[in-house]
């Protein structure tokens, strides 16, 4: 059956990863890129800043965050409350996400209302801070302190999250910090900050926008150059200077929290996204714990039956990168069992190169997971998103193909390779989860 | 220093854009043109040699298709004393099905780069395969094997049984998971089957035989209570002997198939609130509401339109009241949930401990608001928001497999879709009025809080909104099982 599968694939190369679009660069330095499908009539504008929480500064962390969030409560020309109130009468919606690296926005509408989105958009960019004032800041200080209690504090094993990038990176490095930041750092943030941070990072050099779904591409360049043709030009964001980071033994924690069962977490610091061994980690990490004939799934979780669940992954990031393996004892297990039967297959992969057909598996998930990534124009991870990501990333926003051939390119001696050189058990992070007895 | 000259350099690169470019007119927000129209999927529907209907929608955008084999039968149709049954039942499918195990089910499917799942809802189950449209005749095989076939191993409902009672051990370490299931269990109570999660009980599930599991699947997995439907980058003419080939003689094993008709449950008769204490917890976990309305109600589109006012948008009151104005929480809302039988209206939100009491208050604010004529603006902007942006929802293979599924479930009519804009656009204020009056009664609702009862009881107390019973987690769930 699996041969056949096989010669099958052969004789049916999927086709051809292919974006068309078309890009320029306005007077103020926003770079833009238009891209057609008028599959839906539905559109969307989605705008990446280059700045995330790497940039914060001292006693300022989750501050990228938060000013992701003021950038909804209006503009100049926008009072609070319309950004949402307009787009939601014309159909729209709208959201924004913040990490170490960069900050999206992305608003979809109907392909009717491209022109009320574009000026929301810019006047945001052009005049966020006619509107702004301490109360703002508050209102929203008080929401992203309870997002932290949401989805760290008082989610099970959300701590952990917190605690790995500590250990992971040494103080003052810029990824040592959570996104979503300190309590202390976020009651201590003001309205000077804001704007300091807005004058430094949010200008039309320091972003880019594309405009992608059911538009018309001349239509839309005139629409664009029209409602971001005002927004003044600022200074693009320096360079980092990236500080190195390396683990050089095991950093070994154990935290409480309040849950049933303990849950152990492993990682590695890792090369970052699309350098070398980045692309081989990720089939290490399906080698590992992708599907239920991985190797760490079929003994853990399948046979022994010693884990609830595991999983491996390349966390991938512009300045490092993480591979983080994460498993969870059954009732009656310990972590110590689990950490033992994963070292045990991470080293058989150092000793041994994966067989083919674990390679071929992995490389086929990968395509699909391309062409399945075609199918919405907007939102979080939708085209337009990842045009920006490849443009932000490589300079070039139709990067698919050039992504696919990394994992079409790896052989079985890389995959063994990028586990010994990168996953040495000496030098790590070993943190471990256990039940507060309280 | 470098930053002024690349800007510089575009600057003359690009050459025909004006030096000095009109500024825009702000004062106003453009105003969107006409809504362009949605060209809906047209729906090929046919029937196999054994009868099976199929419905293809040919949407040839990327080479992907999506194939879902709907069944007419969810964790409604659980028996009593066997909750969980539909539910394990969908999972044990892909354990072992035709002559391959469960590992070389797993493995074909991932070789394939596709993604085959069974599971099960209140009303529906289905068997759902994702896969790039190069790969279907290798993927439609094992699917049918899956869905027609299965072999129930013993040793891997073993394993799947400790893996479910492992998840509601640690089902009890979430609190938003606590208070849906004690939200659910107070208002229907222990033996209706909305009363109890999907995944049913730790004692149904530890008794739960092979037998039990052949028994649910022979009544609802027969092709005379399924439907096939197939979305994607396919041409009706080369994929109908694909599916003939391994559906079309798929046979119906057992005479009557199953159908239960769940008992109708008495609303709560005043309010009452029920305490969970959860120590240390940072945040107060918030449900209120009662029984709502069944999928069937002829009252579907203002109940959307009052929904969104009352809590199904960002704008919406709720989310303007406790997240905007207030701070005492990330987000707030209300849903309808409809099936088959009425199911559950809620208003929610996880809110900071300190706050509690404050965001219950306001939470009752808005309930009793929306009771109350809404204005023009609001009511526009409300219908605008859930008509205008319709076409969204057909956009990718996996959107529109819902939504057929959705019409096949309820019995949609055929102008379901097409007409659905203008079903939206028709609601007035005083339809919304009346469905609030009618299924916003903030005097009957049960209200859930699952929260630090040592910071929380006594400002809750001091609210005065009705009898308070405190419980504990085990209270729900019962003593942390020995597994």
């Amino acid at each position: 059956m699996l041969a056949l599968a096989a010669s099958a694939f052969a004789q049916t190369p999927p086709p051809k990863l292919e974006l068309k679009y078309t890009q320029f660069t306005l007077p103020n330095g926003l770079t833009v890129i238009l891209h057609e499908d008028h599959s839906v009539p539905i559109a969307t504008v989605n705008m990446w800043y280059h700045v995330g929480s790497a940039r914060e500064k001292q006693g300022r962390t989750g501050f990228a965050h938060l000013f992701e969030h003021l950038m909804f409560m209006g503009s100049g020309h926008v009072k609070p409350g319309e950004f949402d109130a307009w787009l939601e009468a014309a159909g729209g919606d709208n959201n924004g996400s913040t990490e170490t690296d960069r900050t999206n926005y992305w608003i979809n509408v109907p392909s009717n209302a491209v022109d009320l989105a574009l000026f929301l958009e810019s006047d945001r960019m052009g005049y966020l801070l006619d509107s702004m004032t301490p109360k703002t800041v508050d209102a929203q200080r008080d929401v992203v302190k309870n997002e932290r209690r949401q989805s760290y504090e008082n989610r099970p094993y959300g701590m952990a999250e917190v605690m790995m990038s500590e250990m992971l990176y040494p103080q003052g490095h810029p990824y040592h910090w959570p996104v979503i930041g300190y309590m202390e750092d976020l009651t201590a943030a003001s309205y000077e900050d804001v704007v300091e941070f807005f004058k430094k990072y949010y200008s039309p050099a320091n972003a880019s926008l594309v405009v992608a779904g059911d538009i018309d591409s001349a239509k839309t360049r005139a629409a664009v150059e029209k409602w971001f043709g005002d927004v003044k030009p600022g200074p693009a964001a320096e360079p980092m200077t990236i500080p190195g980071a390396q683990l050089t033994g095991v950093q070994s924690k154990t935290i409480t929290d309040r849950v049933q069962l303990p849950r152990l977490y492993l990682a590695w610091l890792t090369p970052r996204h699309l350098e070398p061994g980045d692309g081989a980690l990720d089939v290490v990490a399906d080698v590992l714990a992708g599907g239920k004939n991985s190797r760490l799934y079929k003994r853990l979780v399948y046979d022994m039956q010693i884990a609830q669940d595991v999983s491996a992954f390349q966390s991938s990031g512009a300045i490092s990168s993480a591979f983080q393996i994460v498993a969870t004892p059954r009732p009656g297990h310990a972590v110590g069992e689990l950490q033992k039967v994963i070292d045990e297959e991470i080293q058989k992969l150092q000793r041994e190169e994966p067989t083919d057909h674990e390679l071929q598996r992995s490389i086929n998930q990968i395509e699909s997971s391309f062409f399945n990534r075609m199918e919405r124009v907007g939102g979080f991870g939708g085209k337009a998103d990842q045009l920006n990501a490849y443009f932000t990333e490589t300079g070039d926003p139709d990067w698919f193909n050039e992504d696919l051939s990394r994992y079409r390119a790896l052989s079985a001696s890389d995959v063994r390779a990028a586990a010994l050189r990168f996953l040495p058990l000496g030098k790590r992070v070993e943190l471990a989860v256990e039940p507060d007895k309280k | 220093m470098s930053t002024g000259r690349i800007v510089l350099a575009l600057w003359l690169a690009i050459g025909t854009t004006p030096l000095a470019q009109q500024a825009p007119d702000r004062s106003h927000p453009p105003q969107p043109g006409p809504p362009p129209a949605l060209n809906l999927p047209a729906i090929q529907k046919l029937q196999l040699a054994n009868g099976l209907p199929v419905w293809i929608v040919e949407q040839h955008k990327v080479p992907v298709v999506q194939v879902n084999l709907l069944v007419l039968s969810g964790t409604a149709e659980d028996p009593a004393g066997k909750f969980g049954a539909a539910n394990l039942t969908a999972a044990m499918l892909t354990e072992g099905a035709g002559s391959r195990s469960s590992l070389e089910i797993a493995d074909a499917v991932d070789y394939l780069g596709a993604d085959l799942g069974a599971g099960s809802g209140i009303d529906s189950s289905g068997v759902r395969l994702h896969v790039p449209v190069a790969r279907l005749a290798d993927a439609l095989p094992i699917m049918a094997d899956v869905a027609e076939r299965p072999t129930f191993p013993k040793d891997e409902l073993e394993r799947l049984r400790q893996e479910r009672l492992t998840s509601i051990l640690q089902a009890r370490d979430d609190p938003p998971t606590i208070a849906s299931i004690t939200f659910s269990r107070v208002l229907f109570g222990p033996t209706h089957r909305y009363g109890t999660p999907m995944f049913g009980t730790a004692e149904a599930v530890k008794a739960m035989t092979t037998d039990d599991l052949r028994a649910f699947y022979t009544s609802a997995y027969r092709p005379d209570n399924a439907t096939l439907l197939v979305v994607g980058d396919v041409a009706r003419a080369t994929v109908v002997p694909l599916l003939e080939k391994s559906f079309g003689s798929w046979r119906t094993q057992a005479a009557t198939k199953s159908s239960q008709t769940l008992p109708n449950v008495d609303q709560p008769a005043m309010r009452q609130i029920y305490l969970v204490d959860k120590p240390e917890a940072p945040q107060s976990q918030i449900r209120i509401g009662w029984i709502g309305v069944p999928r069937s109600t002829p009252d579907y589109f203002p109940i959307q339109v009052m929904n969104t006012i009352l809590g199904g948008s960002f704008s919406s009151r709720l989310n303007t009241n406790l997240r905007e104005e207030h701070g005492y929480t990330y987000g707030a809302g209300s849903s309808f949930d409809m099936r088959a039988s009425a199911g559950l209206f809620v208003a929610s939100a996880g809110v900071q401990t300190d706050k509690t009491a404050d965001a219950l208050k306001e939470f009752f604010k808005e309930l009793g608001n929306i009771r109350q004529a809404v204005p023009a603006e609001e009511l526009a902007r409300a219908k605008n928001y859930v008509a205008l942006r319709y076409p969204s929802a057909f956009e990718t293979t996996g959107d529109v497999s819902r939504r057929l599924e959705d019409a096949i479930v309820y019995h949609l009519p055929d102008d379901y879709f097409s007409k659905y804009v203008q079903n939206i656009q028709a609601v007035t204020a005083a339809d919304v009025q009346r469905a609030a009056q009618k299924y916003v009664q903030p005097d009957r609702f049960a209200v859930v809080v699952v929260g630090d009862r040592s910071k929380i009881e006594a400002p809750i107390r001091a609210l005065n909104l009705g009898a308070i019973e405190i419980m504990t987690v085990d209270d729900m769930f019962g003593p942390p099982p020995k597994l």
